[in-house]
């Protein structure tokens, strides 16, 4: 199974969920104990071992947030 | 290590302004990525509209120009008049198309103008903060319809897609939506065929993307996901209405189907005057 891994450009997150709900591995989470410099919530992922690099979650990010590399 | 999924160059470095869980964002990239891919980002043409896209020429990084309400499409048809060789495509929503710009938009198509709509559909008006609009569903309340919609008093729903697609000038009309990775797939490919579509001088070609719009809606950005497709896709069932079974090759030429007919191919009917 391929790898993936997730780098995520939080001051643009505004913490609407969409890649929460699109993760098929369902590791990705709102951060609830932080806040980014829009006073969101930011996404992150809460266990990268798991990732697959499907790009699921970049696809759906309206905010251009996520960027996947696959390996 | 290989990158599968990075922000396209298309896009400026300028953060969207749109609400969270707003698909502008997503349909925006997908618009910029078709120019990328196409090797076009220098050379298209977009015409901004009124609405919550006001400001789109901040984000896509081609040159655009700012419409009157709802003239977008007689703005874009002086433009590819000019710039036969430039992409020249319109970013409207449902406010700006379907009420006030109605005229144009029924003339461009009926032109049958060599331009290419992409017409965000989210059944209010968005930026004025959720007024009823020409495509608010019926029952569904917004702040001037506050019981609902009642069709007997505000009438029925527009549906864009099908009207324009009656037009003999309309060569390739399609509705997508962005709920989930299929559907955006789908929406970049209807993209990208509207686009062949203006490369190969066929006609007027629409993508109608039905989007959410959390705030308006009152709604989690995921619960308005889920009322899109419960409800809206109902009243506007997505799929190609117009240039189903038009093809291209792989470099995007032209191969069959049918389309609008030209001043090549056109027959005359009664005496042409000298």
């Amino acid at each position: 199974m391929a790898k993936g891994k997730l780098t995520f450009n939080e001051n643009l997150c505004k913490g609407c969920g969409l890649c929460v709900a699109a993760c098929p591995k369902k590791i990705l989470e709102l951060d609830k104990t932080r806040l980014n410099s829009k006073g969101y919530h930011p996404a992150t992922c809460v266990n990268p071992d798991e990732c697959i690099g499907c790009a699921f979650c970049a696809t759906q990010c309206p905010d251009v947030v996520i960027t996947v590399e696959r390996f | 290590m290989a990158v599968v999924f990075e922000p396209t160059k298309g896009l400026t470095d300028k953060p969207f302004h749109y609400c969270p869980g707003c698909c502008h964002g997503i349909i925006h990239r997908l618009v910029a990525e078709t120019l990328v891919d196409n090797d076009a980002l220098e050379t298209a043409v977009g015409v901004a509209s009124v609405g919550c896209t006001y400001n789109s020429y901040e984000y896509i990084a081609c040159d655009m120009v700012q419409a009157a309400h709802g003239r977008a499409p007689a703005v874009a048809t002086g433009i590819k008049r000019n710039l036969k060789d430039s992409f020249v495509f319109t970013y409207q929503g449902d406010g700006d198309l379907a009420s006030i710009g109605t005229a144009e938009i029924v003339h461009a198509a009926a032109r049958s103008e060599n331009i290419t709509v992409i017409f965000v559909n989210n059944a209010v008006y968005g930026m004025t903060s959720g007024q009823m609009a020409p495509t608010t569903l019926v029952g569904q309340v917004t702040t001037t319809s506050p019981w609902g919609r009642d069709p007997s008093y505000q009438g029925y729903p527009i549906n864009v897609s099908e009207f324009l697609s009656n037009l003999a000038g309309a060569a390739y009309v399609e509705r997508v939506c962005v709920t989930d990775y299929k559907n955006i797939q789908n929406a970049k490919r209807a993209i990208q065929k509207a686009f062949n579509v203006q490369k190969n001088k066929l006609g007027f070609s629409l993508v109608e993307v039905l989007s959410t719009c959390p705030t308006n809606w009152g709604k989690e950005p995921l619960a308005a996901m889920d009322w899109l497709k419960e409800n809206m896709e109902k009243q506007y069932p997505l799929g190609c209405y117009k240039g189903a079974d038009i093809t291209f090759d792989a470099d995007g030429k032209y191969v069959s189907g049918a389309i609008p007919a030209t001043s090549n191919n056109c027959v005359n009917v009664g005496e042409v005057k000298k």
